[in-house]
């Protein structure tokens, strides 16, 4: 079956030839008017408009935006702070980028409807130390709109205020995480709080209640409180609503962007047709569905089981290439669609030096707070490190896979020992890759490093 | 303790920047981007500075120095390339693009070159994987760095050095 055409609403203007990122180019394209209607409903029902849009998070968990804000404690008195994750550093994810830097015009006005909706008066863009320029472009587009009454003390004449700041980050993944971020916001280091008590929305910045949602889930919400929750909730799959963008790195002929219907592109269609198959020559062996912390699938491998299509479960035999590419889908198939970002490893790469460099970056990553995370990601990257630097051994394998249950346990779900869930996050990538490519493993011990295929470059 | 010389416009921006939150301490990070923006680096005295605008412990600007990577106790050289090390950017090449520019200017990992042009550092993912491999030099991202592009972002920045020095 062909592929199905892209829809892109959020990344709709990305490539436009002309298309600059200031507000009279955002307006000239009929910027802010969404703004301008909804300031003149009820709170209630802009948040309501969400819930029945069906918008999950875009930033990795898939987590229902509707229900996010109806979390929120109103009753507290304390002011409610939204908080934009724009931390983006999830490997293999690459989209918030060009939001950032090509319409950042969007996401401002995405955030003023979620903040009218939701009574904020002020919002940090927390946005990653890496993207100097896309702070300045932030600064600069925040500034144009308080010019033009979009924001600041006083909307539109509405009388309803709200602030937006940029806050820079500084290089630290951890932060993606929610509750690290906050930390970070307050100016500590960003060690995740436990949960409960602290759940942002009661006991967020501040002690206050907190929205952080992912910049790519902001854009939505401009567009739903556009077309209304019915109109968005039919684009997409049931439950797996809206479209989603595709971030696709590594071994395909035209890596990228792609924003599809969500659940209306398969695996096969986006690596073999969308982004033109392999490189010539090579065949795909690996590849990881959403960004670095997701299980990694393996070409040939074979998923079965029932789902639910409509009112009934039907039988499923799928391969890689059949999966669709939504949120539960992927999560039936012992992965994840996460934050959409899709890393392509063809026949050159060795899997045990592929999972070394990314256990590296766990190692790294790790902050520290919690042992079982800060020793296991580090010993994990030793012992990969001297499996392709030193000696590789039978054994290494289970080894691997011992530390890494010690980490996140070995259910499906959440069953780690950590306060937060990079510890799955650095689990997962080891417990997949040892499981699926056992012989690769062993065999790397047998041939005591087997030698790189011809020009494949080094990973660790 | 040695003063800290900060620009004028740098205190500006650091006096606007605190009125941003409502507790100080939340300005730690901003303040330690622009005063090593200023400085090139967190030296000691700056940390004590930092501390003491925020009211706050040199402890409480230290454990933040030495916990986000992109804050340096040393100077580096002038310009700092850092190459993205992470899965994307490594299967398209990023280890010998990074080789590349250490042979080029002679200079380990994190160590100032010869002569001072770079400091070379791998860094972790920097969001730009559909172009990979990637590289940022200062604050500008070059992508699809090859090992060739990689020679000659380096030949740019050694005629940078020889040339006369502007004023900017």
């Amino acid at each position: 079956m062909p592929a199905p055409e892209q829809r892109r609403i959020i990344f709709r203007h990305i490539d436009e030839a002309g298309y600059t990122p200031d507000l009279a180019c955002y307006v000239r394209n009929g910027g802010y008017e969404v703004l301008r209607k909804s300031v003149q409903r009820k709170p209630d029902e802009l948040i309501d408009e969400v819930k029945k849009s069906g918008l999950r998070g875009r930033g990795g968990a898939g987590f229902p935006s509707g229900l996010k804000f109806s979390f929120v404690d109103r009753k507290s008195g304390k002011p409610i702070y939204l908080i934009v994750n724009a931390d983006e550093s999830e490997p293999g994810t690459f989209k918030d980028r060009y939001i950032l830097h090509k319409d950042p015009h969007q996401l401002l006005e995405g955030i003023m409807i979620t903040c009218f909706a939701n009574r904020v008066e002020r919002t940090y863009i927390y946005i990653r130390g890496e993207f100097p320029e896309g702070a300045k472009i932030l600064e600069r587009a925040i500034a144009e709109a308080r010019a033009a009454n979009f924001v600041g003390p006083d909307i539109l004449g509405t009388g309803y205020g709200c602030e937006i700041y940029v806050h820079r980050g500084a290089g630290a993944y951890i932060c993606g995480e929610e509750t690290g971020l906050i930390e970070s916001l307050e100016g500590k280091r960003a060690y995740p709080r436990i949960k409960p008590p602290y759940f942002p929305a009661v006991l967020g910045l501040y002690q206050c209640p907190t929205i952080v949602n992912n910049v790519e889930t902001l854009c939505h919400v401009k567009h739903i409180a556009d077309m209304g929750g019915d109109a968005y909730a039919r684009i997409g799959t049931p439950n797996n609503t809206g479209t989603r963008i595709l971030c696709v790195s590594g071994h395909v002929r035209r890596p990228g962007y792609y924003e599809f219907e969500v659940g209306k592109v398969t695996m096969g269609q986006l690596l073999h047709e969308v982004c033109g198959g392999p490189l010539p020559g090579r065949t795909f062996k690996a590849v990881i569905p959403g960004g670095s912390s997701a299980k990694v699938l393996r070409f040939g491998e074979r998923f079965k089981g029932k789902r639910k299509v409509g009112a009934e479960m039907v039988e499923y035999d799928w391969g890689v290439e059949d999966i669709p590419m939504d949120f539960d889908s992927l999560a039936m198939i012992g992965s994840m669609g996460g934050s959409g970002g899709v890393i392509v490893m063809d026949d050159s790469v060795s899997m045990v030096e592929a999972l070394g460099n990314i256990n590296a970056f766990y190692s790294h990553e790790s902050c520290g707070q919690c042992t079982p995370c800060r020793e296991g990601t580090l010993w994990m990257k030793k012992i990969t490190g001297r499996m392709v630097h030193g000696e590789a051994r039978p054994e290494d394998g289970a080894l691997l896979r011992s530390i890494a249950d010690q980490i996140a346990g070995t259910g499906p779900g959440p069953t780690g020992r950590t306060i937060c869930a990079f510890g799955e996050a650095c689990a997962w990538p080891t417990q997949s890759f040892v499981a699926k490519f056992a012989d690769e493993f062993k065999g790397y011990a047998e041939s005591k490093g087997a030698p790189r295929p011809e020009g494949a470059p080094e990973l660790v | 303790m040695r003063p800290v010389n900060l620009a004028a416009h740098t205190l500006r921006e650091i006096d606007e920047v605190i009125t941003h939150y409502p507790q100080k301490r939340s300005a730690s990070l901003p303040l330690l981007h622009l005063v090593q923006a200023d400085q090139g680096h967190i030296s000691h005295e700056a940390i004590e500075w930092i501390a003491r605008k925020l009211e706050l412990q040199p402890i409480n600007i230290y454990e933040l120095v030495t916990f986000y990577p992109m804050f340096r106790q040393k100077p580096i050289g002038r310009r700092h390339i850092k190459v993205c090390r992470t899965l994307s950017c490594a299967i398209m090449g990023g280890y010998r693009t990074c080789a590349e520019f250490q042979r080029q200017f002679g200079a380990g990992l994190g160590e100032v070159s010869p002569g001072g042009d770079v400091t070379i550092e791998f860094v972790e993912c920097l969001a730009s994987c559909g172009t990979a491999p990637v590289v940022m030099i200062d604050d500008e991202l070059h992508e699809r760095v090859d090992a060739a592009r990689a020679r000659e972002l380096s030949e740019k920045i050694k005629a940078e050095a020889g040339a006369p020095a502007t004023s900017t």
